[in-house]
């Protein structure tokens, strides 16, 4: 597989990873939208290559960024990354085989907390997801889940009881999502939670799950281990999901998990004519196909 | 109270965690950064198994390490019955399938975290490797299910099935499937059954 012509893939921010991850001085190989890549982690500057060709870079939130393409925006907004009592934890790149939007797509659906994450994030008996509001938001052309509500018997390293946790979804990006949910012990407050999607082939996705959260007491090894665990849990679905793409066709897929945000993300990434890790449609004209 | 020092993604881990379960010792757990922060390679760690793995276990005074060593620990410390760790006959056989598990098995292991983590490292070599682990394995099974045994060795469970099940039922992460293992399969149906069995992410719910 070679790099993809998908333009509206090509014109998007994607991590690498996180910072610390490419040591100074080694070059470090890569791979995104089926292109190899080289990172060089020089004393201050990050190279990253492709084809002979130095790609653009952006170093935010303890991340490096790159694109392909132009993107039509900067990187997207993340107030929460100056908060001075926040802790900073990278869980690491974990591979999991199926397209990265399918990635996205789980982590914004409440409805399989209770069967995936059973006494943890859900329990099966609390499997109902009450109603929430979702929409797009133009200005930034971000996707917004609000107003959720969950039963979670376990919903952080630092839980001792059960809580209703309190969900926010922002999508900021077709491979970029975060969460805010109810950190237990700042009920106040939002801890932020966000899968940046690496993706890598179209069927095969590097997944950094990195978090910003309200803990005191929680070693750094205990939020890792947690957040590992919830999405280890989901990559063993999602590896055995059918078909590994996402379709995009209408009645492709019923559209049993199919819930408000997966309908929206789906939608607002057909307005995209994102393709990149959809599956081929058969219900378009010709001269719709970006190509043939 | 004895302690594990753990990752919860680690299957050696795991091996540790289920017997404690199977048991039912109550014990507490140190959390190790093993991925990404290689906290394991650190000289605080390197100071309780200067091999820099994981598992390590505490208890009475006792800090061991190596999956197996701690299994026989256990089954020797806390299992009145002896099943676990038969001292007749039996011994010799669950000791070679108990040193399988560390042993070639491992390889599962190491391409597990070539394929899902990153590692450096020949994937196709090292799957190759454990295919030809377990098709030594299913081969042994469909011997024993013959005979109408269900475990690795006599007529209940020891902990050798222990130490064996957790790379089995892990393999999808490094890329194998289970397809070609019948017997296999249905020797971790069995495993599953076991009062007190605990997973862990990635092992399979179903069979
Ligand atoms: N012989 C050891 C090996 C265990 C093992 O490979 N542990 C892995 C984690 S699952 C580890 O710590 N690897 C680090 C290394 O070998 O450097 C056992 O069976 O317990
Ligand atoms: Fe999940």
């Amino acid at each position: 597989m070679s790099l993809t012509d998908d333009r509206a893939a090509l014109d998007q921010w994607y991590t690498l990873g996180a910072l610390q991850d490419f040591p100074a001085g080694a070059e470090v190989p890569s791979r995104l939208l089926g292109e190899d890549l080289t990172v060089r982690r020089l004393t201050d500057d990050v190279e990253v290559r492709a084809a002979g060709r130095a790609l653009p870079v952006r170093t935010d939130y303890g991340h490096l960024w790159t694109s392909f393409g132009t993107p039509e925006r900067d990187l997207f907004e993340l107030p929460e990354s100056r908060e001075p009592d926040r802790r900073w934890i990278h869980c690491g790149p974990v591979r999991v085989r199926a397209s990265g939007l399918r990635l996205v797509e789980n982590f914004l659906d409440l409805a399989h907390f209770p069967y995936v994450h059973t006494d943890i994030l859900g329990s099966e008996a609390h499997p109902e997801v009450a109603r929430y509001e979702v929409e797009q938001r133009r200005d930034v052309d971000e996707l917004w889940a609000t107003k959720c509500e969950f039963y979670q018997p376990k919903a952080a390293a630092a839980s001792d009881e059960g809580q209703i946790s309190k969900y926010m979804y922002r999508v900021v990006s077709p491979f970029n999502v975060m969460l805010y949910k109810t950190p237990p012990t700042a009920p106040d407050r939002w801890d932020v939670i966000a899968l940046f999607v690496q993706p890598a082939d179209e069927a095969v996705s590097v997944a950094h799950a990195f978090m910003l959260v309200i803990d005191l007491t929680s070693t750094d090894a205990e939020l890792s281990a947690f957040q590992q665990m919830i999405f280890v849990q989901d990559k063993i679905v999602l590896e055995n999901q059918r078909p590994s793409l996402l379709p995009l066709q209408p009645g492709r897929e019923t559209p049993t998990r199919a819930d408000l945000s997966s309908v929206l993300y789906r939608r607002w990434l057909k307005e995209k004519q994102l393709r990149f890790g959809t599956e081929p449609r058969t219900d378009l004209q010709s001269t719709d196909l970006p190509h043939a | 109270m004895p302690k594990l020092y753990d990752y919860v993604l680690s299957g050696s881990c795991y091996k540790v965690r289920l017997l404690l379960s199977l048991l039912g010792i109550a014990y507490e757990t140190q959390a190790v950064d093993f991925f990404p922060g290689r906290e394991h390679k650190r000289p605080e760690f390197l100071a309780l198994n200067p091999l820099g793995q994981l598992p390590v276990f505490e208890d009475a005074g006792l800090v061991l390490r190596d999956a197996q060593a701690i299994l026989c620990h256990l089954a020797n410390t806390y299992d009145a019955s002896g099943q676990w760790l038969p001292r007749d006959v039996r011994f010799g056989s669950v000791m070679m399938w108990l040193s399988f598990a560390g042993g070639e098995l491992m390889a599962i292991s190491g391409a597990r975290m070539i394929a899902m983590l990153n590692y450096a490292g020949d994937l196709a070599a090292l799957q190759a490797k454990a295919r030809a682990a377990l098709r030594l394995l299913d081969d042994h099974l469909a011997d024993r299910a013959q005979a109408g045994g269900l475990w690795l060795v006599g007529a209940t469970p020891t902990i050798a099935d222990i130490a064996m099940f957790p790379y089995v039922a892990l393999s999808h992460d490094a890329g194998i499937g289970h397809e070609d293992y019948p017997a296999i399969n249905l020797w971790q149906r069995q495993v599953r059954k076991l009062p007190g069995f605990v997973g862990m992410p990635g092992v399979p719910d179903y069979f």
